[in-house]
């Protein structure tokens, strides 16, 4: 039996995994992709950590802006412990040689990092690698991994968790190249496997996987779920493409305007404020726009290369010579599996979640950009730190396959019964539904139609199905197991948004237009029970 | 428009109809298997040429389909030398295994004093998505499967030229064998990279440190410059002639 199992291999998983066999562990990471397929590779804009590189910054003036942010909804002990830990985990990034941008400053190590500034931030404190920060980061610790000798199992979709009174025992998983339902036991296990924006589907900067589907089988396993609710959009995404455009491009000098060619919003405020700027110009029918053009097509291709590319192949845009059109779109889910301080899933033993999965809530309300990869790599050392620990005193005797008997049949009777209902149509409703009804600006009326709707789709999945009956590779499989675990997840995120009568950071709701003093708490929602706050 | 694209079940192509209208290829894969064809299989993920899961084949061509934009008649297959799974998907294991025998990592680490033209050093390599087109787009395969291939060999090149690394000959050591000798140069890796990264420069790079090293190309001692024969006049060099 292993000692730690993490699902899900993105930056997360990669930085649990190298502290959890670090810490002495027998390591395995499943994923339903190659590593460096995951959601991490996306991440452009820089690694928060106040090291004073580029002017003056200090740790308290990062942990203030992050509690700011939050609008009183984070843990202040835990982004406390994670701003602390990042200039180290900076040096520690720096030791497996992450290619960060560097600065001509003469000095040596960390010092020579470059620092840019993002929105939310009072100092230049984003350390980066061009546009391609989470890529490298994430390339590099996979390097790292293979150096460990970390084993991995690619092409696994978690199905359930196995639990027995209250510890987890370990997982299954479709093994998708086979077909075949398979059971691994573990003493214990770190969930490391995204966020839910691609929920948003057409409508998110995300990958098509980022599904929520280890949220998904932490609420099946009876474990609870936190500030769904709370959803980041990204003010510059591309319009036609809802491809990210890096918040770099503003914290390097760029500007938004509308057709009229006037600024409208100081575009070095937080996310949430700048995307409803852009959300209301949008409703009073202006098209909007990215002005990066002062800045010239030689510091454009230095700094932001990517987004260079990006916007000639998806808007026929070059963005040194003309405006980039652009909306807000899903990007960011604050809320997740709920943990403890030790990360550990509240109601599961021996089950750690970290990344943007879990709520460790060092995002509260709303995340700052350039902490997600921070929390990734911080927290995922605690992660895999605190599953091995766990492990120490926990016996070995595995679970019986009673769960994977289950998982088999209900894969079984998926790949024989008839699609009388094609899904797709349903997976781009469903991100309608939700960018126009519980998007960027709410209100209680429309929230309800959501509700009415998402559960009128549940009660028609039952006829939905799948037109592929191939058990091997089958793709169509998967992503109808993706589009079940998003249908799972959406009352989740409509009712946590339907009790919040208030408008806090990334959740704005018309008629509640200001923080509730009473509503500063975090929402709590379990399967099958009423939801809670407290 | 119609395109079409490799089936493994049948071994052939078949032919698919879209909606005219420039779009990428990714976006008309999904289309087709949302509304034609739920069977079709292919690798996604970003849509926006990060993460490098969707390299396919074009008219022979490595592009990454979130980043082509499909033209009539277009014929879509998988990737070379990497087992067909099914239809567009691909086996990319090997990466892994090439990665692991390359030891492109990190070795061991030392404070570096770096800058800006430092980072330019490798900021091209680092580029690299994993996403297999040079694999696929690399001859050598088709004789040595054992070859350890361009993006290896490129991230090998990306480490060992770090200042922060202190024992950069490890990695010098690892890629001699199936390594940086058996690559022919002829650029095929460089002309598919869907991030401009130049394998074949990082090759030849990789040649230069090795001989600093000590190495010699293997196919070198083997060739015989010895014994020319001019027709029996002894007029060629022969370092071994009466001596």
């Amino acid at each position: 039996m292993i000692d730690v199992l993490i699902i899900g291999s993105g930056g997360a998983g990669l930085t649990a995994a190298l502290s959890a066999k670090n810490a002495g562990a027998s390591v395995t990471v499943a994923g339903k992709a190659y590593p460096t397929n995951s959601q991490t590779s996306m991440a452009q804009g820089g690694m928060n950590a106040a090291l004073g590189n580029v002017g003056e910054d200090h740790i308290r003036s990062h942990i203030a802006d992050t509690i700011k942010s939050a609008k009183g909804l984070c843990d202040e002990a835990m982004v406390k412990q994670m701003c602390e830990e990042a200039p180290g985990t900076i040096a520690w990034l720096e030791r497996l040689g992450v290619p960060f941008s560097r600065l001509d400053n003469g000095e040596t190590g960390t010092q020579t990092i470059a620092q840019r500034q993002m929105g939310g931030a009072s100092a230049k404190r984003a350390c980066y690698a061009q546009d391609y920060t989470g890529l490298k980061i994430l390339h590099t610790l996979y390097d790292t991994c293979l150096k460990e000798e970390i084993n991995f199992l690619d092409e696994h979709y978690l199905l359930n968790l196995i639990t027995e009174e209250g510890r987890v025992k370990g997982a299954t998983f479709l093994e998708i190249r086979t077909g075949e339902v398979k059971q691994i036991n573990a003493k214990s296990i770190v969930i490391a496997t995204g966020g839910y924006g691609a929920l948003y589907h057409g409508f998110t900067t995300n990958a098509y996987g980022s599904t929520g589907d280890g949220i998904a089988a932490v609420l099946r396993a009876g474990g609870a779920v936190s500030d769904m609710e709370f959803i980041q959009f990204h003010p510059t995404a591309l319009k036609h493409s809802s491809i990210l455009v890096s918040e770099s491009a503003r914290g390097e000098g760029g500007y938004l305007v509308n057709e009229k060619g006037e600024r409208f919003v100081d575009e070095l405020k937080p996310r949430d404020e700048v995307a409803r700027a852009i959300f209301s110009q949008i409703q009073e029918g202006q098209r909007v726009f990215l002005d990066v053009r002062h800045l010239g097509e030689e510091k454009l291709m230095e700094l932001l290369p990517q987004e260079v590319e990006l916007c000639k192949l998806h808007e026929h845009v070059d963005p040194a010579k003309a405006l980039i059109p652009i909306k807000p779109v899903a990007h960011y889910t604050m809320g997740g599996i709920e943990v403890d301080s030790m990360l550990e899933v509240n109601g599961i033993k021996g089950c750690f979640a970290v990344g943007e999965c879990s709520n460790a809530k060092v995002h509260g309300a709303n995340r700052l950009g350039g902490n997600s990869l921070l929390e990734i790599t911080a927290l995922g050392k605690l992660a895999g730190t605190n599953a091995c620990k766990y492990t120490l005193d926990v016996s070995d005797t595995p679970a019986d396959d009673t769960q994977r008997q289950k998982d088999a049949q209900e894969i079984e009777t998926l790949l024989s019964q008839a699609e009388a209902v094609n899904f797709y149509p349903y997976r781009e409703r469903l991100g309608n539904l939700f960018y126009h009804k519980v998007g960027i600006v709410r209100d209680n009326d429309h929230l309800h139609e959501a509700f009415a709707e998402v559960t009128a789709m549940q009660e028609s999945q039952k006829e939905m199905g799948i037109a592929d009956k191939s058990p091997a590779n089958n793709q169509n499989l998967i992503e109808f197991l993706e589009f079940k675990n998003a249908l799972l997840l959406a009352p989740a995120i409509i009712t946590s948004a339907i009790e919040r009568d208030e408008s806090r950071g990334a959740h704005f709701k018309i008629g509640f237009e200001s923080e509730n003093e009473a509503l500063k708490k975090h929402s709590i929602y379990h399967l099958g029970k009423e939801e809670t706050c407290k | 428009m119609q395109i079409k694209i490799f089936r493994s079940e049948t071994g052939t192509h078949k032919s698919y109809t879209l909606p005219e209208g420039e779009i990428p290829l990714l976006n008309a894969l999904s289309y087709i298997k949302e509304t034609q064809d739920a069977s079709l299989t292919f690798s996604a993920g970003c849509r926006a040429s990060v993460c490098g899961t969707c390299a396919v084949r074009v008219n022979g061509r490595e592009v990454l389909a979130c980043a082509y934009k499909v033209k009539p008649e277009d014929i879509i297959e998988p990737l070379q030398y990497h087992p067909v799974l099914r239809d567009l998907k691909v086996d990319k294991h090997k990466a892994k295994e090439t990665l692991q025998k390359s030891t492109a990592w990190m070795h061991s680490a030392q404070e570096a004093s770096l800058t800006h033209s430092d980072e330019k050093l490798s900021e091209r390599q680092t580029d690299c998505i994993l996403c297999d087109s040079c694999y696929s787009a690399c001859p050598v395969y088709a004789v040595n499967p054992d070859f350890l291939g361009p993006f290896a060999l490129t991230r090998a090149y990306r480490y060992s030229t770090d200042k922060r690394e202190s024992k950069a000959k490890s990695i010098i050591d690892n890629i001699q064998s199936n390594g940086v000798w058996d690559c022919t140069l002829c650029g095929e890796c460089t002309a598919v990279c869907p991030k401009g990264i130049d394998p074949k420069m990082d090759i030849t790079m990789l040649r230069g440190l090795s001989v600093q090293e000590g190495y010699q190309d293997p196919s070198f001692a083997t060739q015989s410059f010895g014994t020319p024969d001019f027709g029996g006049g002894g007029f060629g060099f022969d370092p071994n002639a009466g001596f």
